[in-house]
């Protein structure tokens, strides 16, 4: 079979469109985020997000809402607070972890609430929720999502410069009058917007994979800061053109998958090729709590 | 099947039927592997490791199922594979992980979990028919216990606790102070990839019951509670064990005359007890005229009380 009449096939299908118009837009918006996550130490409060969009969306269906709404309103909220309390890794992981097994478990509440009262489509609309359904996203969604997408896309570009200085010298950064504290939660409330919108794409367990796996793999190809974010975008936008791709031609493989398999391969490959460790001039030394709370880690630094 | 002010005829009730009997021996098992194995995990800052590990489980779970072996199987054999991995790479298997990780290290375990979470849906979606048991495989479910999974379960939690028992002071004393311990002679290393496995034996367990998800619940809240109150190990690893089994009997009970399913439940009484055990360490501390007592007991290393 000719791959370019198989691509040709592929892409006079509308519902590959869709996929494709929001696809590439989450994906871009994702790796653009993402790599100001890495950067940032933040990764957690993506995994976090990612709780808090399961439950949010599980809400939104309990209560008989459009799902979007409490997608956004939930993490938004969430990303937004977790900004404003200082979350950057300096909570203890216990603490994080024990209170988002319990928004998750939140989450299924609401799942049983949900299946209890309307029986019908239950176990799809969850499925979703949880992994995603590009393929099933009707158009008026897709182009809602794109919008949303580029308009995040927007604001994440005009704070850009200003976050890249204070992810990488707060200190320096609030000296030369950079607002590191109104960043903090900005940016948080971005990244509570994207894991929003991914979860339409590949579902809220596995957005925090789309979130760090291209951005990983730039940070170890290039030393650039602009350079590694560009690449971070193209890296997602590939895995997501990849993965659709892969989906379309092989239909027992659901879009989520390949899509996270490709993103997961790109880390893999970035990883192996450069044998050197990162450079540790672009992760801030300020932020890592283990010489400050030296009492409660006694057993951190001495291990190897 | 209705909730009535006699709590004996509420238990009666709950053991005439043999599922429930089944899903109490297993959260008993898990509970008691998962309170002990769990205090050592948050005492040496591998909760992060756990939950990786439970997530690997769900995979192993979900392909199992597909290629029609156990489920049980699937969690164990993934599982164990995934500790032996961990410990195999140089530095993430160390004690220094924290849940958020600093920058690359836990991009990397990131992508791992969420492939291994992607990896699960493609064998749900290639097993067709199976949607319905997702939500048991990520969550939970009390129904789902069978005989022979409670023998696995009792089996390989004995096997767990007999090794720690044999490796508990060593691995204490490297828990605590690792430099010294290694300067001592303490295999330091061996018994931390020793214990990983143990680890991924009472992650795989605690997944069968409150599903990958949901680890944490039984895996680090319990000994998060028991840090609060107590700094003695003995004690505190007491202690776990009693929150754990406290938090998936009533849990267990409560599920099963709740709609709701146990994976909420379980959840939600670990985090109360620890809003609960956090707030009267709070108070103890501002009210009482004691010396503030160390949060960890690392701490007794460096301040001999």
């Amino acid at each position: 079979m000719n791959p370019f009449t198989g691509v040709a096939n592929m892409l006079a299908l509308p519902f590959i469109h869709y996929a494709l118009i929001a696809g590439t837009a989450i994906a871009l918006l994702s790796g653009l985020v993402g790599y100001f996550v890495v950067l940032r130490g933040q990764v957690f409060a993506g995994d976090a997000l990612s709780h808090v969009a399961y439950a949010g969306a599980l809400a939104a269906l309990a209560a008989g809402v459009d799902l979007r709404l409490g997608l956004f309103a939930a993490t938004i909220t969430v990303g937004m607070a977790l900004g404003a309390l200082g979350g950057r890794g300096t909570t203890d992981d216990v603490t994080i972890g024990t209170t988002f097994a319990w928004i998750l478990g939140l989450g299924v509440f609401f799942l049983a609430i949900y299946t209890t009262r309307g029986a019908t489509a239950d176990s799809t609309a969850n499925v979703n929720v949880l992994f995603g359904s590009i393929f099933g996203i009707n158009p008026a969604a897709a182009t809602t999502a794109a919008w949303i997408a580029i308009g995040l896309i927007a604001v994440l570009i005009a704070i850009a410069r200003p976050l890249l200085f204070a992810s990488l010298d707060p200190a320096v950064a609030a000296a030369r009058g950079v607002p590191v504290r109104l960043l903090g939660p900005l940016f948080l409330g971005i990244v509570g917007a994207t894991a929003a919108e991914a979860t339409q794409i590949v579902g809220a367990l596995l957005l925090f994979g789309l979130l760090a796996a291209p951005a990983a793999a730039a940070q170890h190809l290039t030393d650039r800061p602009w350079t590694a974010l560009t690449l971070s975008a193209a890296l997602a936008i590939a895995a997501m053109w990849a993965g659709i791709a892969l989906a379309y031609a092989v239909p027992v493989l659901p879009p989520s998958f390949t899509i996270m398999a490709f993103a997961a391969t790109e880390y893999a490959l970035a990883a192996l090729t450069t044998s050197r460790k990162p450079p540790r001039a672009h992760t801030n030394f300020e932020t890592i709590p283990t010489p400050r709370t030296t009492t409660d880690q006694p057993v951190s630094a001495p291990r190897r | 099947m209705d909730l009535s002010w006699n709590l004996i005829a509420d238990v009666r009730e709950i053991l005439s039927f043999h599922f429930m009997v089944n899903a109490i021996r297993a959260g008993t098992i898990v509970a008691v592997v998962a309170g002990a194995i769990g205090y050592l995990m948050v005492l040496r800052r591998q909760s992060f490791a756990g939950h990786t590990l439970a997530v690997i489980g769900f995979p192993g779970a979900a392909g199992a199922t597909w290629l029609g072996l156990g489920a049980g199987l699937g969690y164990f054999g993934f599982c164990i594979a995934g500790a032996l991995v961990i410990a195999a790479l140089p530095a993430s298997g160390g004690t220094g992980t924290a849940f958020g990780g600093y920058g690359e290290e836990s991009a990397g375990i990131g992508t791992v979990q969420a492939l291994a979470l992607a990896c699960g849906f493609l064998f749900v979606s290639l097993y067709k028919g199976f949607l319905s048991g997702l939500n048991g495989l990520l969550f939970g479910t009390i129904t789902g216990v069978s005989d022979a999974q409670v023998l696995v379960l009792l089996l390989a939690g004995a096997g767990c606790l007999v090794a720690l028992a044999a490796l508990g002071r060593p691995l204490l004393f490297a828990s605590i102070d690792p430099a010294v311990a290694a300067a001592r002679g303490v295999p330091v290393r061996a018994l931390g990839a020793g214990f990983l496995v143990l680890l991924g034996i009472a992650a795989a367990g605690t997944s069968q019951v409150t599903g990958s998800l949901l680890v944490f619940a039984l895996l680090v809240t319990p000994a998060a509670i028991a840090l609060r109150l107590t700094a003695r190990p003995a004690a505190g690893l007491a202690l776990s064990i009693g929150v754990a089994l406290a938090v998936t009997w009533i849990g267990e009970g409560i599920a099963f005359f709740s709609p709701y399913p146990i994976g909420f439940w379980v959840t939600t009484l670990a985090f109360a007890a620890y809003l609960l055990a956090t707030a009267y360490r709070t108070t103890t501390d501002r009210l009482g005229p004691r010396r503030r007592r160390p949060a960890h007991p690392g701490a007794l290393a460096e301040s001999p009380s």
